[in-house]
Order: structure tokens, then sequence, then C-alpha cells
């Protein structure tokens, strides 16, 4: 029988699948680039300089999407920064959503005290401005990958607490919570089967939702020049260096930054997907 | 007594999917209390939305006609259909907790309708709710006026919203369960308040309830409904003598009744509810989805 | 017959974060004040009144998720007034509650058989999924419910989950919050049915907490009217129902409306 539901799920699966393909397109890509990719991402050579790319006039066979400034090759550049960006995307977003939950989940569950101090510190930390913030520990600590995943952490893990504190009140105040203290469970243990299960789909949506976020972070950060070092290249750095030659290159601009888009949007589509697997109640 | 509102073969279907009410017709005549009686899912709720245009927006009507009036509402284009509906019927919704907006003060939320809707003047409207709020058996009127919602006990918002929906002189009025969340003792005074407006007004009431002794108390006829269609439709004293229908018979056998302990409280046989899901098969032969 | 409960001048006050200062502690509000009773064992002990009469408080300090302020609640002769978690953990078998809302009180992403089996291994019993198809039998309901999830269920037969999780561990008191409220009739006079046969069946103790004196007088044994915090008559449900002596009990009955289109309801007058 054909009804509303199914509907609606047929299109959650599409979208599912077309997340998912994307990013697994971009892993592998990003993975397999030493071996895969056409050219050295890094090897300059004047004479190939403003190729454009394979579909145009003056386009070299095996430079599929043409070359910058310096003749370096367009998709090899974008593969090899897709490394920085998954890694940043995997690390930063998983440490954050880890930190944050686990405090989340405890000021939302055990309430008092505890909830009172790291409430008062999400307060305080959500009063700096995060890209200042950003911009100013990674001074601190010099460029480099590490820090800026750090710098994603410590400024992104109030946005899962504060979502996460604020589920696990509501699910909390459930009479299965009451269910369970009367059949005899721990405070910890409660915490663990009977709320932890409820908010996991939140915090998976909010996972790909972060790493789409650190991805563009990251990007920022290479714009400014503060990703890591100049020599391994960056999405961000990409779009920097083709901001300058747009009118003479525009696919040194572009190329990069529908991966980028294509990249962030599929981490946030993802996300509703899965949150919608995960639910027993709307599967 | 003419129909004022009469509902011709209504049909309404989740959108490409099953139907929710199968080819119900009723009437409603002017001053008449219709009670629609059902368990949840039996579509009783659905019909005074169908009437007020209110459906969610995942159900659509498929076929039929509601005359409300002398004007078939469906063939309205939707404008005039909101003007129609507004100047003609009111709704007094189940839960006063959500039906009331939290941060606006009780006078404007109903004086709002009258100024916006029918053009009265703000001096006209607040007299005028004033009075209602009077009617209503409220204390001090005025302080209320100027109240939260918040700051009033269910009873009371319950009240606020009678007032509210009988505030523009409609002569048709759906309540939607209005008592499902209130006290017994509460539940007496607002369906005597109720009963009371009805009676000074002579509007046509259609009551939504799954409570046969609110019915009983209530209505002066009532329809049963299961799984969208109607079974059973008569007056109130022949009902309670002697329901015709198997099921009607046996959702009276379960609703307790205090006064005699081995009365009431039956469970519902299995029969009967395979017969009447059956009988909804039945009806749901030969239609197609158009 | 043995008490089971000996509750003697039982208080309870809440703080009011309503009305919490912005520094400093909140107010409190007193929902109990003073309550003395007992339960038999075996008894089937009707707990009604409206809303804020403190009947679900009431009986939440019952199972102990609500300690008391101050008095004193002795279950089987044990004072368990102020003992704590760890404390009450092995005697959370012999009291059990069934929840009001099915819904909200059977987790949504666990099986029934999961939600069933959770208390029984948290209270180390070895034959689980042996003691699950008893109680699901002991239910009606077929075993092959044991793979739904709650929302799969109809609003009785959800009900019906939470009563087998109750009684899987064959608890000797049960505390059961507005069970039927949320019911169509249908499916409330077969849950009533099915409580009423359980208690003979298991010989269990069962307070029934309703705001419907209908459905007590068909379960109950005996009823206690609490308005307002205070318990206004405790009797046996015969003699309650024959001559209602408190002022604010007659005032429940009255408004009861009966099926009955005769019955004098003074609906017109002012």
């Amino acid at each position: 029988m054909l009804d509303a539901r199914g509907m609606i799920k047929r299109r959650l699966g599409l979208r599912l699948w077309l997340s998912g393909g994307w990013l697994l397109l971009l892993a592998l890509a990003a993975i397999l680039a030493p071996w895969i990719a056409p050219h050295d991402p890094l090897m300059q050579d004047l004479f190939t300089s403003r190729l454009p790319p394979f579909w145009m006039d003056g386009a070299e066979p095996g430079y599929w999407l043409g070359t910058d400034s310096l003749g370096r090759d367009v998709l090899s550049r974008i593969m090899h920064g897709a490394r920085v960006a998954l890694i940043v995307a995997l690390i930063a977003g998983t440490a954050t959503a880890l930190i944050g939950a686990t405090l989340g989940l405890i000021a939302g569950y055990f309430r008092g005290w505890a909830d009172l101090v790291i409430s008062r510190m999400v307060d305080i930390w959500m009063a700096f401005p995060p890209v200042l913030f950003a911009i100013l520990l990674i001074a601190v600590m010099g460029t480099g990958l590490t820090s800026v995943v750090v710098a994603i952490i410590v400024i992104d893990w109030t946005r899962f607490a504060r979502v996460v504190r604020a589920e696990a009140m509501s699910q909390g105040a459930m009479d299965y919570v009451a269910s369970a203290q009367v059949a005899g469970q721990r405070r910890l243990g409660t915490m663990l089967t009977e709320i932890l299960p409820n908010v996991l789909p939140t915090i998976v949506a909010l996972l790909t939702l972060e790493m789409g976020i650190a991805v563009i972070v990251e990007a920022i950060l290479g714009f400014v020049n503060l990703s890591v070092s100049t020599d391994s290249p960056t999405w961000g750095g990409m779009i920097a260096e083709g901001r300058a030659s747009v009118h003479r290159a525009w696919w040194v601009l572009v190329f990069p930054l529908i991966t980028l888009f294509l990249t962030v949007l599929s981490f946030s589509q993802l996300g509703e997907g899965l949150k919608d697997r995960f639910d027993p109640v709307l599967r | 007594m003419s129909a004022f509102l009469s509902i011709r073969n209504l049909s309404v279907a989740l959108k490409g999917g099953p139907r929710l009410l199968r080819a119900v017709s009723l009437d409603v005549a002017v001053g008449e209390v219709r009670g629609l009686v059902g368990e949840s899912g039996a579509g009783k709720s659905m019909i005074g939305k169908a009437v007020l245009g209110i459906l969610p927006h995942s159900v659509e009507v498929v076929a039929g006609e509601i005359w409300l009036d002398g004007v078939d509402l469906l063939r309205l284009k939707p404008a005039e259909r909101r003007r129609k509906v507004g100047a003609t019927a009111a709704l007094i919704p189940q839960d006063p907790l959500t039906a009331l907006n939290p941060s606006r003060r009780i006078g404007r939320q109903i004086t709002d309708r009258l100024v916006d809707i029918l053009g009265w003047t703000r001096a006209d409207a607040e007299s005028r709710a004033l009075e209602l709020l009077g009617e209503v058996h409220i204390p001090d009127p005025a302080r209320v006026m100027h109240s939260y919602p918040h700051e009033l006990s269910g009873g009371m918002r319950q009240r606020v919203l009678i007032a509210s929906a009988f505030a523009a002189e409609p002569r048709l009025i759906v309540a939607d369960e209005p008592t499902t969340a209130l006290d017994v003792t509460v539940q007496k005074q607002i369906l005597r308040l109720i009963a009371q407006m009805q009676a000074r007004h002579g509007t046509a009431l259609l009551f939504v309830t799954h409570d046969l002794g609110v019915v009983s108390k209530v209505c002066s006829s009532l329809s049963v409904l299961y799984g969208g269609l109607v079974l059973e439709q008569t007056g109130v004293r022949d009902f309670f003598r002697a329901p015709q229908h198997p099921y009607s018979r046996a959702l009276l056998a379960a609703t307790p009744q205090y006064t005699d302990p081995m009365a009431g409280l039956n469970p519902v046989p299995e029969s009967v509810i395979a017969a009447v899901t059956e009988e909804v098969a039945q009806a749901d032969r030969g239609w197609r989805h158009g | 017959m043995a008490d089971l409960y000996t509750v003697t001048d039982l208080h309870l006050s809440l703080p009011d974060m309503v009305h919490k200062p912005l520094l400093g502690s909140a107010p409190r509000i007193d929902i109990l004040h003073g309550l003395n009773f007992t339960i038999a064992s075996g008894e089937v002990l009707g707990i009604v009144g409206g809303s804020g009469s403190g009947k679900s408080t009431l009986g939440r300090v019952l199972v102990r998720l609500l300690e008391p302020t101050r008095g004193q609640v002795l279950f089987d002769g044990q004072d368990i007034t102020h003992l704590d978690e760890a404390a009450l953990r092995p005697l959370r078998r012999r009291f059990q509650m069934i929840f009001q809302d099915p819904m909200s009180s059977l987790n949504p992403r666990r099986t029934v058989a999961a939600i069933i089996a959770a208390p029984l291994k948290l209270q180390g019993f070895d034959d689980t999924s042996r003691r699950v198809d008893r109680a699901l039998d002991h239910v009606g309901l077929p075993r092959a419910f044991r793979g739904r999830y709650p929302h799969e269920l109809s609003g009785g037969q959800r009900q019906r989950v939470g009563i087998a999780r109750a009684i899987a561990m064959e608890p000797e008191f049960i505390l059961a919050d507005e069970i039927v409220s949320g019911l169509d009739v249908s499916s409330q006079a077969q849950v009533l049915k099915l409580l009423d046969d359980l208690v003979r069946e298991l010989g269990l103790t069962l307070a029934f907490i309703s705001h419907d004196l209908s459905v007590i007088r068909r379960l109950c044994s005996q009823v206690m009217v609490l308005h307002q915090g205070r318990i206004v008559e405790h009797r046996p449900t015969q003699a309650l129902f024959d001559a209602p002596q408190a002022a604010y009990t007659r005032e429940l009955l009255d408004s009861i409306p009966l099926p009955d289109p005769d019955q004098p309801w003074a609906m017109l007058e002012t």
C-alpha cells in the first residue's frame, strides 16, 4: 500500500545515498591520493600554467580540471586537500562530540551542582567571539594540523553540551526513567541505558553537522593562511589563491568551492538521514 | 427545522492514502446539539476540523459537500471560505493550556478576532469581551482582561475560551472534547456553562467527545462513529433507551457507572470489533482514490 | 490480615521553582499535610482526588520515588522513609509501579521483551526469558510481541506491557497511577478486568490512583478520598458509595456524568 509515510521514507533514503556516496568518493580520493592523483600537487610548471578544464579549448589531456597560475594540477590539489579536510572533520568532530555530549548528558541528567558548573562554563564560553578565539588560539599554539583541531574542539564543544543537556533534561522527565528507578537501576546506569540511546540520534545529527562545520573552519583558517603549512594543499588555501586570478582562470577558484559546498552539504544531509535511520519511532 | 450545517457524503483521506472519513453525512439544525461519539481514530474530531477548514496538511477532502448556512464551503475559494467560516462558526478547543497564546493578555486574544475579521472597533470589542467574561461567570472580568493565561486555572482558561468562541455570535460552534483535560468537578461546571450559553444564544453545536456520560448531559442527538464511518444517528433519549447498532450497544456497556458496581466496564467483544471492521472494509469496496 | 504499609503523619513539601528568588533557595509548597493510613496485605485501595489533591505524590512516596519531609512510612514492618537508593535496591522487587502514560513510561528505543526484562536483569533474576514469556501470557499479549517497539502497539496493548513489566518480578505491592485515564472506554474495560484478575491470581496488594470514582467502584475494596493534600474520607468501597460522608466526596460523586439522560444533573440552573 502506498501511503504518505512510505513516500517520506523513500525520499530520506535517496538523501542518505547521495550524501553518503559523495563522502565515500571523497574519502577514497583522499586515502588513495598519493597513488591515483594524476600529478604531484606541488609540482610547478610555468609552461602549463592556467590550463583550462578538459571541455574547453586549449585544454591539455591529463589535466582534467585545469591548472593554477603556477601550473599545478587543480584536481590533484583538491584530492590532496581532501586529506586535510577529512582528517580535521573526523578528529575534531568526534572529539568535540565526545566532550560536549558527555558534559551535556551529565548536566542534563544529574542536574544540581554539576549542571550549575557546566552551564555557567558554557555561558562564559559562548561570550567569546568564536573566530577571534580561534585565531588567538592558533597565534599562541602556532599553525599546524593539531592547532586547527584543538581550536575547533575548544570553540565548539558548547554546541553539543547545550543541545544534549536540553534533550537529556526532557528525557529525564519521562516516566521510563522513573520506571528504571523503581526497578532499582543506578543513576549512572540509567543515564547510559535509558537516556543515552534516546539522545544518540541527536548526537549523531549534530556530529555530522559538526564535521561539516570543521571542514568550513579549516577552509577559513586555510584562507587566512592559519591552517597547516603552505606546502600541503588545502581547500581554503586554493580558494584564497584562486581568488587572485579569478578573471583569467575561474576554475582555480570554482572547483574547490564546489567541492567544499558539496562536502558540507553532504555532512548535514547525512546527519538528517542517519538520525531518521537510527530512530525506531520514525523507522 | 432545517439543517444549518449539512454534511453530505464527506470523505477525507491522507494525501495519497487511505480514507479517514468514509462518506459521512449528518445534519445539525439551529439550536441542536449533536454529539459526535467514538473512540480514538474514529474520525470524530476530523469532521469538526473539515467544517472549520483546519484539517492538517497531510489530509485532504476527497469527496462530498459541506453546506453551512446554505453555502457549500467546499466550492468557495479559500479566502471566501475563511471569511464565511470566520463570520458563522467558532471552535471551543480541547486543551485550554495550548489554545491560548502564553505571551499575550486575555483581553487582546478575545478582541483580536472581532476587530481583525469582523471589523469591530476596539472599544466595542472590549465592552463585548467584558460582557461575555461576566456571562461565563468569571469573577472580576476587568482584571482577567489584563491577565496572562498562566495566571488562570485550567477551568478559568476554558471559560475564557468559551467566552471567546461566543464573542462574535457564531451560529455554529464546534466543541472538540472541551472537558477532557479537566477535573470532574470542573467538567460539570463547564458542561453546564456550555449548555447555558448554547440555549441562550440558540447556537447549533457540534460536540465531539468520547464520553457517553457527557453526551447524555449536553446533547440532543448523536452520531456514533467507527473508523470514519457513521454507524448510527439518533436522538439522545432513543439512543440510551435502545441503541440500535451492536457496536453502540457494546460501547454503552463499556462505559463505567458508579451507581451499580456490576454495570458498565464490559470489554467490547472481539466479535463486535470484527463485524464493525468488516463494515468499514465493505464501505471501502469499490472506492478508488481520486 | 497484616498491614503491608503503615503510614504515619506523612508530610511532603517540594521547592516552588516558579517563585524562586534570583538568589537563595526556593520557597516550599506543602503537598501532603500529615496523612495517616494503613494498607492491609491483599487489599485493593483506591486513591481518588482532583488535580492538585496530592494523589500522585502520595503514590510516588509509597514506591519511594519521592522522599517524605516528615513522618514515617513502614513497608512490611521496615522503615523506608529515608532509605537511600542503595538500601532500597533489594526492596525494589517487592513494590512496583505502573505509570499513567504508557507512551512515556516505555523507552521508545527498546523492544517489548527488553523493556520487561530490564528490571529482572537488574534484580539478578537468571530465568529472564521465561519470566518475560510468562508475564506476557499473564497480561494476554501474544509472545510474538516480544520483538515489537512501543510505537507499534495500540494504547491498550502498551498499558499491558507496563503491567507485564510490573508483575514480572512477582512483587507484593503494585502502585497503579491513573493507568486507564488515557485509554478508550473499550480498552479501559479490558485493562481493568485484567488488573482485577491479576490481583486475585497473584495475591497482589494494589493501590489504584484515579480521578474517576466509577472505575474505583468496580475494582477497589477500600477508597481513600484526597483533597488538597488531606484525607477527607477513607472507608470500605460499599459504605462510601452508599453514604458518602465528606462534602467533597459527595461533590465528586455528583459531578460524574452517568450515561443516562434522565439523571438529574441540574444542567440549566446557575
